[in-house]
């Protein structure tokens, strides 16, 4: 009985009793969600477009922002570092292209998700040989990105904002809205969807695999830009960032693998469900369950709707 | 030309289905039997064996477990580190409990609880499929490596919440511990390894094997010829893990002599991985291919500046091992998707015909 | 291969039957109300133009899709829907429009996959690969052997299916119906594709299994010349609705469905 009342009340108890710790522990989660569909939002754009799941979104996320710190830290002033990081993601997707995906165009899809891997790899070598391999300090002040903290007094308490998570939230909000336009606006878009639902199609009508396959990953790797200076400021840029592309896969499963709001819906989920769980019931099992909370979170939820919140349902044919 | 099967005839199918139909793969297999079982004892020195033939054993074994679960039955998992780790924690846990029982039977029977624990992450395949899988073995993975670490039961209540392997013996002959020597550690892994590659081969042969086949090819069709595929599916996550298991015993005890949960993390299940895609995904053989090359290239590369007279910084030469092992996932890839194995097919077929182009 | 047996249904007796059978995707109706039933040793065709609802008809009979009105009665059980499983074990087989082969395995391994149902020995015998899991083994190879002899696939054995072309492939795929020992085959468009030769080898294939082996048969064909030639009925379907159904001289006078083929001047 014990064992149920800790499981089943006293953590909302614990909630009721210090509002202002529920609500700093929703909105730790939700910045940490908000995060967590930034990198998911690199894959969606990958996979909708190309039909790749694209392993190495994390990796081009430590690479970008090794990029910015690296050429920063040579004397290059912030704002012309950006502008040259997202040339060399333009360079990147363009050899990741003509290297990796032209000679593998029409191959399972397993084989691309494999040669994913092997990029990830190589980026990790290349990155550590480039930039080495300890961890270092993002430009926030450089880039204006604001620090410090807002407090705002309520329920008996405080809760804390850090400005730069505020920033977060509103940039990726931004990039969200503009993808979005982008992807059922522009004629680019449309070329994009076509692509993603059969490259055979969409090489008939016209469409310019290679050209499509550039963009998309050069998009991604803008994300994966916004999404590094973004982590790299809340902790420190090192290849350890990595790992939390892999978070990104439970967010996608809530969402769906081609949907951009399912990528935010489900970031904001896995990441409150994450911190929420890790504090209230984390110390009953000794902690650190953050560490496979949202993978069984995910799991749980596909045995009820294996398409995701958002995918589209899958009629078999044969 | 020496590789010819002409004049070989078959009389009966169980002939046409043997492992090795052709008398020089017979041949040869048996030399390199005697070589593994007979020279290497012989020869070989300590670094030889600890830190070369050992680990290759022990790793072809897992890329055999996870070659069964994601080459045949197209499962992707990115669990195996974890089952790997289940092997040596519930081996660990085996020897405290029988200290007297015979070590190589506890590796084995520690293949068992893997088994247990791949089959209930393996209870999701049926509903999912594909990258959706690959995230629930994921879930498995991230689990398993938290576990290792809270249950301080698992570690005997360590302070160092690492496994210290224990000497203990099989026949009267130290097998484990500080005590074992590296030839004797060596022969026990070899003899696991060779017995359970023979069953694997057997397994994959045969209906089990044909079954797993024809879900990985068209899981649809499958069903509409009565294979069940949940059944199918879930012994192919019970055999794999099983192997992945030993494997992990085997790691712990036979080739590092201690092993904490960082030994079994997401790194490891990335590796093993990377194994079977170079040595080809379906192939057994492949699985040895792939642990040599994985396995060996950084021995190689490290080796490699010094043989030139260069010096290269330890951490640089890890970084480039990075980039190469990267690089040669994508060119095998691109070049043979089908890995190491199907280029060591191509190359007997060349064999076959030589002197003439076909 | 066997002999019909007696204890199950005797020859000209309903084999299959389906009732009033529904079913639709979301708001597509595929299938409305249609019945209709395949006698013992009889080969029956389905026909209709494009989109008619005939490879769902089929997907209904083995189990792959449930409908949501209807019964199908088999062997004199009647039950709601089939399970693909129930439909394999109880003697369906069954061949696809677009070649559903196991792309990665050999001709012989996908034949021998059709014997999985027939073959019994456990996982302890198969890791030996040794006694009665061999004898196994050598047995219903013996019986595939038969035919792969049948069917004239003796040289492209131990192929993998994927490299072979289209027409060969749709054989081994009818060798892998057959090593299922089937009382009732569905073919669906067994000579989509092919050219007059093969279809002239394949409609022998089809005639040879319904005579010899007493099989069966319900097909899916398009070619009017073929369909007529072998099937001893005919359902025609259209839009999902049977329009008609009886033999091919009958179907041929009707002039429902020659206005579904050549289209009514409104």
């Amino acid at each position: 009985m014990d064992i149920l009342y800790k499981i089943l009340i006293d953590p909302f108890l614990q909630m009721g009793q210090a509002p202002d710790l529920f609500v700093q522990t929703l909105w730790e989660g939700l910045v940490a969600g908000v995060l967590y569909s930034l990198i998911a939002l690199g894959f969606v754009l990958i996979f909708k477009a190309s039909g790749v799941f694209n392993f190495a979104q994390g990796i081009m996320m430590v690479f970008a922002a090794l990029t910015l710190v690296g050429l920063h830290a040579k004397g290059v002033p912030a704002f012309l570092a950006l502008a040259l990081t997202v040339v060399v993601m333009l360079v990147l997707a363009i050899g990741i292209e003509r290297l990796v995906l032209r000679p593998l165009v029409n191959q399972p899809d397993i084989i691309l998700f494999m040669a994913t891997f092997g990029l990830t790899y190589f980026l990790i070598g290349l990155g550590e040989v480039i930039f080495g391999g300890e961890p270092k300090t993002m430009i926030t002040d450089a880039l204006y990105l604001p620090r410090g903290s807002y407090e705002w007094k309520a329920f008996g308490g405080f809760v804390a904002f850090q400005k730069i998570d505020i920033a977060a939230v509103i940039i990726a909000s931004v990039m969200v809205a503009g993808l979005a336009v982008f992807f059922q606006k522009t004629r680019i878009g449309r070329a994009l969807r076509a692509v993603a639902d059969s490259h055979k199609a969409a090489l008939s009508v016209g469409i310019s695999l290679e050209q499509i396959w550039v963009i998309v990953w050069f998009t991604a790797g803008i994300v994966a830009l916004a999404t590094g200076i973004m982590w790299g400021a809340r902790s420190d840029v090192s290849f350890a960032l990595q790992i939390l592309a892999l978070k990104a896969l439970p967010v996608l499963i809530l969402g769906g693998f081609t949907s951009i709001p399912g990528a935010i819906v489900g970031g904001v989920i896995i990441g409150v469900g994450e911190k929420v769980g890790e504090f209230y019931w984390g110390p009953l099992l000794g902690s650190g369950i953050e560490s496979w909370l949202a993978y069984v979170i995910a799991l749980v939820f596909l045995l009820f709707r294996p398409q995701g919140l958002f995918g589209e349902r899958i009629i078999e044919r044969i | 030309m020496f590789y010819r099967e002409a004049g070989q005839y078959k009389t009966s199918y169980a002939a046409d289905q043997a492992l090795f139909p052709i008398l020089q793969d017979r041949i040869g297999i048996a030399a390199i039997l005697l070589i593994a079982f007979v020279v290497v004892p012989l020869f070989a020195s300590d670094f030889l064996l600890n830190s070369f033939l050992i680990p290759i054993l022990v790793l072809s074994l897992a890329a055999i477990g996870l070659n069964l679960l994601t080459g045949y039955t197209g499962l992707l998992s990115l669990g195996t580190g974890g089952f790997m780790g289940v092997g040596a924690f519930a081996c660990y846990k085996l020897t405290s409990i029988f200290p007297d029982a015979n070590i190589v039977l506890l590796i084995v029977v520690s293949g068992v609880a893997s088994a247990a624990v791949g089959s209930v992450f393996g209870l999701p395949s049926l509903r999912i499929k594909g990258f959706y899988l690959a995230v629930a073995t994921l879930a498995a993975q991230f689990f398993l490596s938290w576990c290792f670490i809270r249950i301080p039961w698992l570690y005997n209540y360590n302070v160092s919440a690492a496994i210290e392997v224990p000497t203990r013996t099989a026949f009267g002959i130290p097998v484990t511990g500080p005590n074992a020597t590296s030839v004797t550690r060596y022969l026990v892994a070899l003899s696991i390894v060779v017995a359970m590659t023979w069953v694997a081969s057997n397994i994959v042969r045969g209906r089990i094997g044909r079954t797993w086949m024809a879900v990985r090819d068209m899981d649809i069709a499958a069903e509409l010829i009565g294979i069940r595929l949940y059944r199918t599916k879930l012994l192919a996550f019970a055999i794999s893990s099983f192997y992945c298991g030993v494997a992990g015993a085997m790691l712990a005890f036979l080739w590092l002599g201690a092993a904490e949960s960082e030994s079994f993390n997401i790194n490891q299940s990335f590796l093993i991985l990377f194994m079977v895609i170079i040595g080809g995904l379906g192939s057994i053989m492949g699985s040895f291919f792939g642990a040599m090359l994985i396995w060996g290239l950084p021995i190689v590369l490290r080796a490699a500046p010094e043989f030139f007279g260069v010096t290269v910084r330890a951490a640089t030469v890890e970084h480039l091992q990075f980039m190469v092992v990267g690089a040669l996932i994508i060119f095998f890839l691109i070049v043979e998707p089908h890995g190491l194995a199907r280029l060591w097919q191509i190359a007997k077929q060349k064999l076959r015909v030589w002197p003439f182009p076909y | 291969m066997r002999a019909p047996s007696e204890k199950d249904v005797a020859a000209g007796d309903v084999l299959l039957a389906v009732e009033d059978v529904s079913l639709s995707f979301g708001g597509i109706k595929a299938i409305r109300d249609v019945s209709f039933d395949i006698r013992k040793g009889e080969i029956r065709a389905i026909i209709g133009p494009n989109g008619a609802g005939k490879t769902s008809m089929l997907n209904v009979i083995n189990g792959f899709y449930t409908p949501q009105q209807g019964r199908i009665r088999f062997k004199g059980k009647t039950r709601s829907k089939m399970r693909p499983y129930d439909a394999a074990r109880g003697g369906i087989a069954r061949t696809f429009q677009n070649v559903a082969l196991f792309r990665g395995m050999t001709a012989l391994d996908n034949i021998m996959a059709g014997r999985t149902l027939k073959m019994h020995r456990g996982l302890f015998w198969q890791m030996l690969r040794f006694g009665p899991a061999l004898r196994e083994e050598v047995e219903h190879r013996r019986a595939v052997e038969e035919i792969i002899d049948f069917l004239h696939i003796e040289h492209i054995r131990k192929t993998p299916v994927g490299r072979l072309p289209y027409g060969l492939q749709k054989r081994v795929e009818l060798g892998r119906a057959l090593a299922m020992e089937p009382d009732l085959l569905l073919l669906d468009e067994p000579m989509a594709g092919m050219n007059l030769e093969e279809k002239e080898d394949m409609s022998r294939f089809v005639l040879d299994v319904n005579q010899h082996f007493g099989t069966t048969i319900a097909l899916i064909e398009h070619d009017m010349g073929v369909v007529m030639d072998l099937s001893d009925r005919v359902v025609v379907l259209e839009y999902g609705r049977k329009i008609a159904d009886g033999t091919p001289d009958e179907v041929k006078k009707d002039q429902g469905v020659i206005d579904a083929y050549l289209g009514v001047a409104h």
